[in-house]
């Protein structure tokens, strides 16, 4: 055996030694990249990883449930943790890809009140726990001078008379074609009963076709901020965290307009057959816990899952005028006219009206 | 000696038979050298695209996985009410597979068939522990939707595994129990159109990239060296710059707030409010596409004009022809490989491109390729993206043939 070997051999003996009986894990952490996985890399896994001695590769996705259906039908699973949607949640739990996560496992909050009852209602699911509430909304660059009155509602958005120039939406009948409704005077109450009939469907398509010339479809979170900073767009939907960021990091003047705001969860899932299932559990356990959610929050202005995080949410990591609490999509300031998205209805929907709404941009 | 003897080799083995085997061998051994080549071909290239056309005609989810209920479907009319023996059937099976977590497959794959029945089949599933018989009125009870027979006629459809409905799907039509094809209704269609505007939108680039390369491959081949060799650099350049820099380039030139809109406000063409749309439309598409593809058309010209000898140019002058007509009756003529190469090559990219389209096409430059993309990443019905693919690769082979018969393809030169 050469020295260098020894060495090396020796090394690896300390550093087992070190991290205690087990070896060292290194997971694969998948999330959306950006300001968003920015904000976990901070608050999740840098404490995670100083704590548990196993390391993490983080890596981006698009979202959707391709990438771990083929690896866990291919048997390779090299995914360990996935950063995903509530209904691709559901929908790969259903399909039997993910791992089944067991809720009493979950750290009480820190008066002792079990995990169940302190996530909020609807976050917790067989195989995902959910990290974060989110939002979309639309927003505009109050930095640019106009001649027009500041957007209030959701029907401005749909007002081309009194607000000329293109609009910035995500291409996806998800959250559009609830929009469209929301602005043509549906309550938000009734927007999915509405949406489960012919005519609700009809209508909204047909709200759409008023600002259809005037739209520019984004199909990445980071794409919407862009345009809007180019001034390739007067308005545009967007992820209320993106556009937070580019505010708080980035100087940007964007105003967010919340009336209509549908939000939704980012639950963690672990890819069914991954090699660090325990090492990924516990990382699932450590991330959800009280502190770290709320240390997430002052990152990035998506709200935490936990009712007993709430209270800790300070100010931004880089700016303590900014109270991140107030930036929250169910601050009571922006919660008024909120709707939460339906995954039901997508889960059952979704194929159906993808293909009618690519048959619309395609007219 | 007589010569109808065999000449025999030092051994008495007849030379024929000497030389056979000498020649076995060494074509054993360059067999032995391609052999590498070949299974690699046929495992990586050549297998996972007969499994994946495969899986355009074939789809046996819900025979796999429903069992029971299979084979009472198979014989049912689907016209008829379902009977309670199938309900029980169902039941069972829908047991099974909530035990097993595959239920959430069987349900994507009848939702394909029929919108709205993914929750039907999972929250039924939820719930089918507790069910008691009569099966059919506690179904009912628990969904309403199961006394509808639209619901039977769509799990009868996706029981039979080989199916031509996807071929269907991707032209426009439904595949039914009853009424065999059937149109879909105009606002639905999509894939007929996105086909016909994917050959528009191919040819109009291979044209743009003929037009453009042309003159710059004439001048390549015709230039002296020192000259010459910059344009090739020029040409190449591009060429080796990433896919995704040069869409992005477009993007930063072409956008309303871009190089392009800001020159032409400048200059008083447009008013700063009307600046115009070049990029997230058909128009980007072409122009990023074309650009992009412009080197593919270029090379095997100028390697096919690099071989024509000047001097027939200069003896149609001689004999007294116009520079016109010496270059359009006697260079054009030769250079006739080359356009056919550059433009099948050129062709066959654009039909295929995804990335481009997808950055720049906005809603109305997305090709055929970005809904194959969309079938394999976003709704995973990999079935329907087979389909849509098999039908892409038919064109294809088919332009392959109708070129072979009219220009030959022995005439084409690709380097």
């Amino acid at each position: 055996m050469s020295g260098l070997t020894k060495k090396v051999v020796a090394l690896a003996g300390m550093s087992a030694f070190v991290a205690g009986s087990a070896v060292a894990a290194e997971l694969t952490v998948v999330s959306w990249g950006g300001a968003y996985t920015k904000s976990q890399v901070e608050a999740y896994h840098k404490p995670w990883m100083a704590q548990s001695g196993h390391s993490i590769i983080s890596e981006d996705y698009g979202g959707g449930i391709a990438e771990i259906k083929a690896q866990v039908e291919s048997g390779n699973v090299t995914w360990d943790v996935v950063d995903v949607e509530l209904s691709d949640a559901i929908r790969a739990c259903d399909e039997g890809l993910l791992e089944e996560i067991d809720h009493s496992s979950l750290p009480p909050a820190p008066d002792g009140t079990p995990a169940v009852d302190d996530f909020l209602p609807g976050t917790l699911h067989d195989c995902a726990v959910a990290n974060i509430v989110w939002s979309s909304v639309y927003v505009y660059d109050s930095s640019k001078v106009r001649n027009w009155n500041a957007p209030k509602t959701m029907a401005d958005f749909f007002n081309t008379e009194a607000y000329p120039g293109k609009r910035g939406m995500r291409k996806s009948p998800k959250v559009t074609m609830e929009f469209a409704l929301i602005a043509d005077g549906v309550p938000t109450s009734e927007v999915y009963d509405v949406l489960s009939t012919e005519e609700g469907i009809a209508r909204a398509f047909a709200k759409l076709d008023t600002i259809k010339d005037d739209v520019i479809w984004w199909e990445a979170g980071a794409q919407p901020p862009q345009l809007l900073a180019d001034g390739e767009v007067i308005f545009t939907t967007a992820w209320n965290g993106r556009v937070f960021n580019a505010v708080a990091a980035e100087d940007q003047s964007f105003e967010m307009v919340w009336d209509g705001q549908i939000y939704d969860l980012d639950l963690w899932v672990i890819p069914k057959g991954s090699k660090n299932v325990e090492a990924a559990l516990d990382f699932v356990r450590f991330s959800t816990a009280t502190e770290q959610l709320a240390n997430q929050a002052s990152w990035i202005s998506y709200g935490p899952a936990r009712a007993s995080s709430v209270p800790l949410i300070g100010t931004y990591h880089d700016n303590p005028a900014i109270q991140m609490a107030d930036h929250m999509p169910t601050a009571p300031g922006n919660f008024a006219n909120a709707l939460q998205n339906d995954f039901e209805f997508w889960a059952d929907n979704q194929d159906d009206l993808n293909e009618r709404f690519n048959a619309w941009l395609a007219q | 000696m007589d010569a109808s003897q065999p000449i025999t080799a030092a051994d008495g083995t007849p030379l024929k038979k000497k030389l056979a085997q000498a020649m076995f061998r060494s074509k054993l051994r360059a067999t032995g050298l391609v052999v590498p080549l070949l299974a690699f071909v046929l495992a990586s290239f050549v297998f996972p695209i007969l499994a994946l056309m495969w899986q355009g005609i074939h789809n046996d989810t819900f025979e796999r996985l429903m069992p029971n209920l299979t084979e009472e479907l198979r014989v049912w009319d689907g016209v008829s009410e379902p009977t309670e023996e199938m309900y029980a059937l169902l039941v069972a099976d829908l047991k099974q597979n909530r035990a097993d977590k595959t239920i959430g497959k069987v349900a994507s794959r009848v939702n394909q068939e029929l919108a709205g029945t993914r929750s039907l089949f999972t929250s039924t599933a939820r719930k089918s522990k507790k069910l008691e018989p009569p099966y059919k009125d506690a179904l009912i009870k628990t969904k309403k939707k199961w006394g509808d027979i639209k619901v039977w006629q769509a799990m009868k459809l996706t029981n039979q595994s080989l199916t031509p409905g996807f071929y269907a799907t991707s032209l426009d039509a439904n595949y039914t129990v009853d009424q065999g094809f059937v149109m879909k209704e105009e606002k639905r269609q999509i894939y007929t159109k996105l086909f016909i505007r994917t050959l528009i939108i191919s040819g109009s680039v291979m044209l743009l990239c003929l037009i453009l390369g042309y003159p710059v491959a004439y001048l390549l081949a015709t230039l002296p060296l020192k000259y010459s060799n910059l344009l090739m650099i020029m040409v190449l350049l591009p060429f080796w710059t990433s896919l995704l820099v040069r869409t992005t380039a477009w993007i930063a030139i072409l956008q309303s707030q871009g190089v392009v809109n800001d020159l032409l406000v400048w200059i008083g063409i447009t008013g700063d409010e009307s600046r115009f749309s070049l990029i997230y439309n058909m128009t980007g598409t072409i122009i990023a596409m074309t650009h992009i593809l412009l080197p593919f058309m270029i090379l095997p010209l100028y390697s096919v004009m690099k071989t024509i000898p000047p001097s027939y140019m200069r003896a149609a002058r001689s004999l007294g022809a116009t520079p016109t007509t010496a270059f359009i009756k006697v260079y054009m003529p030769q250079t006739v490989p080359g356009i056919g190469a550059g433009g099948l090559l050129v062709f066959i990219l654009a039909i295929g491109y995804y990335i481009t389209p997808a950055l720049v096409g906005g809603q109305d430059g997305q090709l055929i390729s970005n809904m194959i993309a969309y079938h394999m990443q976003k709704s995973l019905n990999w079935s329907l993206a087979a389909a849509l693919g098999g039908l892409l690769l038919g064109g294809v082979l088919f332009l392959y043939w109708a070129y072979d018969r009219i220009i030959g393809i022995d005439n084409m030169k690709l380097g």
